[in-house]
């Protein structure tokens, strides 16, 4: 479907409307207010990584940042959790800077990161033991969290017993464990086949829900930001800057058979034509050079 | 079984064998060297280069039981035979430093029996004792101070910087040189000993407890800052217990290092231990003997590390968690499944 027959993606239904009407009613939990990193590299030029970005998620935001490699989604995590620290510009949560890693901005990573040691309730109860809790209480926290994400028939099971969409359940668990503010997800299901993955959104989408939680989902898949979000940041690379913050046409609760519906159609091409400009640089293209016979056309 | 051969080649590259194979292997690699062993000392063609006298004849120094050259012995006969005499005759042997294995298998026991030749000599058990009394207090004392400071060393780069050049340059020095200022030091018993194996061990284990340290996976130290961990409580609940299987295994690595310090450590001062059981039964050209001794150190190593190594099993259950492939299996079974977390929510979501 091109651009051109697709209706507006800015034409809201009233129900849609409504619900944006309200999400920005609510408290700002995240504010990024002109966040800039730049890297030195080891011959003395400087990359910007990240340029004069801006943007607030409200509470109990699902917000999608998507854009191409290259465009410092995995640098403004980074930011954002406090392991790294910005140029110039200012993380603010709930009004109080961000400087270092904390307990109130749970991060979920590609690589799972569960400690291999721990068993699976052993690595939920971490951070609760860390922020103070005693072992019985943090053992019936973590009983409960795992319950959530469905699984508490492996408490005491190994990391390395489970299945990489088990493990990303975990983390998240392990996560939501300390009670949060905000839920930072670097691409947490790029390592999943598209099953899992779509099994994995659908349960996020679920848990967001049953919990009071701001979440912040980077990941490079269109699809997966429409299905995900209520708003979608789209970055531009070199230097990765804000390209367009979209709200996504789609009625609440998502289902999977909205991924055909006119409003998510609308959506996706708007943003594949952000993502993707229609006419690619002459660089891009590969010179025309062939190894074949003349005559056996593949394509 | 042609087909069977086709299916798992023994030839695989980083292809693990199966648990029969490897234990086969396993009774081979100790099987090749006793068979070179015994084709040595029971094949009288392949060496013997020494004859042992049987009849002396007519050759005066010859005596029942005497080791000749070859050379000589052929020598000395000719002569004999010119100088109109009998001829002696002997069988061929090898020399007296190599016994054969079933000598050594019997001075295995018979070491164990033998009354100590001189009054102040001791039996071979108690010189193993005193050995592994030696090593175990080295080996403790080195890991007692090593394994922190190696820990320190590789989590903090103050550690690191202010220990470890110095460490590097000690490192370099053989042990044994200190064995002189050793004894000036702490006297002729066993603490010169002690030292010899703490200098022997402790530099070595400080830069390799280190390195292993700082393999550290940084995303793991990442994930639990954003959890909340920082300072002292990253070292002790992430960095070492994410290596200490790693250290376990650094550890059995350099208890072995301990031994071959052992046989140095124990002629310092007074000789003592086995060192002191081996250098006696050279002397007396118990050959037998002195391969028992080297046999039994030998087997004590292996079987320390063997012990070991089970420990470690089971004290690092993650490593290798059992029931390992029925549970993993049924874990991978489970995964493929969908699993409502709530089915009544969810079922509202289908009719919405």
């Amino acid at each position: 479907m091109s651009a051109a027959e697709a209706p507006d993606y800015r034409r809201q239904s009233p129900a849609v409307a409504e619900r944006f009407r309200q999400l920005k009613q609510r408290p700002v939990v995240l504010t990024v207010d002109r966040l800039t990193r730049r890297f030195s590299r080891p011959d003395g030029s400087e990359v910007t990584a990240l340029e004069n970005l801006s943007f607030v998620a409200h509470r109990r935001e699902f917000l999608c940042i998507l854009g191409p490699s290259g465009c410092g989604k995995s640098t403004l995590l980074r930011l954002l959790a406090g392991l790294d620290q910005p140029t110039s510009g200012r993380v603010l949560l709930d009004d109080r800077e961000v400087s270092e890693p904390g307990p109130e901005r749970g991060v979920v990573f590609q690589g799972y990161t569960l400690f291999p040691w721990l068993t699976v309730k052993q690595n939920v109860m971490f951070g609760l033991k860390i922020g103070g809790s005693g072992n019985d209480q943090a053992d019936a926290e973590a009983r409960q969290w795992l319950e959530l994400v469905g699984l508490a028939k492996f408490a005491d099971s190994y990391p390395s017993q489970l299945s990489g969409g088990m493990k990303q359940r975990v983390a998240i668990a392990r996560a939501l464990a300390n009670n949060p503010r905000i839920l930072l997800m670097d691409e947490p299901f790029g390592a999943l086949d598209a099953q899992t993955r779509a099994q994995m959104q659908r349960h996020l989408l679920q848990i967001w829900r049953n919990v009071d939680i701001t979440v912040l989902f980077i990941t490079h898949d269109l699809d997966e930001a429409l299905y995900l979000a209520d708003r979608i940041l789209v970055l531009k690379a070199n230097p990765g800057r804000l390209d367009e913050l979209i709200e996504v046409p789609v009625p609440r609760p998502r289902r999977p058979e909205q991924f055909g519906s006119p409003e998510f159609l609308a959506a996706k091409a708007h943003i594949e034509e952000l993502i993707h400009p229609k006419i690619a640089p002459p660089t891009d293209s590969l010179p025309f050079i062939r190894f074949t016979q003349v005559g056996d056309d593949v394509e | 079984m042609l087909s069977r051969t086709k299916r798992d080649p023994w030839f695989a590259i980083l292809r693990p064998l199966s648990g029969r194979r490897g234990t086969l292997l396993y009774v081979v690699s100790f099987l090749l060297p006793l068979a070179a062993w015994s084709a040595v000392s029971y094949l009288p063609f392949l060496w013997h280069p020494m004859v042992c006298v049987t009849e002396p004849g007519g050759v005066s120094w010859f005596k029942p039981g005497l080791l000749v050259e070859r050379t000589a012995f052929e020598k000395e006969n000719a002569r004999a035979l010119e100088a109109g005499k009998t001829a002696a005759s002997g069988r061929r042997a090898n020399p007296v430093f190599l016994p054969a294995p079933h000598e050594v298998a019997r001075a295995l026991y018979t070491a164990f029996t033998t009354k100590p030749v001189l009054r102040g000599d001791v039996w071979l058990h108690e010189s193993l004792w005193r050995s592994v009394q030696t090593i175990f207090w080295g080996f403790l004392l080195s890991s007692v101070v090593g394994i922190p400071l190696g820990i320190l060393c590789g989590s903090y780069a103050v550690w690191s910087r202010v220990s470890e050049p110095v460490i590097d340059f000690i490192r370099y020095m053989p042990a044994p040189a200190f064995g002189a200022l050793a004894v000036a030091v702490l006297g002729i018993s066993d603490a010169p000993k002690i030292a010899i194996i703490f200098i022997g061990t402790f530099f070595q284990q400080v830069l390799v407890v280190a390195n292993t340290i700082r393999r550290v996976d940084p995303s793991l130290l990442e994930a639990a800052q954003t959890l909340g961990a920082r300072g002292r409580r990253l070292v002790t609940k992430v960095i070492v217990p994410a290596k200490i299987s790693e250290l376990y295994t650094d550890t059995r690595i350099l208890l072995g290092w301990a031994w071959t310090y052992l046989i140095v450590a124990e002629v310092v001062g007074v000789s003592s231990g086995i060192t002191y059981f081996i250098n006696q039964q050279a002397k007396y050209r118990n050959f037998d003997n002195v391969y028992a001794a080297i046999v039994i150190i030998g087997l004590l190593g292996l079987g320390t590390d063997q012990f070991l190594a089970f420990v470690g099993r089971r004290l690092f259950p993650w490593e290798n968690p059992r029931p390992s492939r029925l549970r993993t299996f049924f874990v991978r079974l489970f995964a493929g499944r969908e699993v409502l977390l709530f089915p009544g929510s969810s079922e509202e979501e289908a009719k919405a």
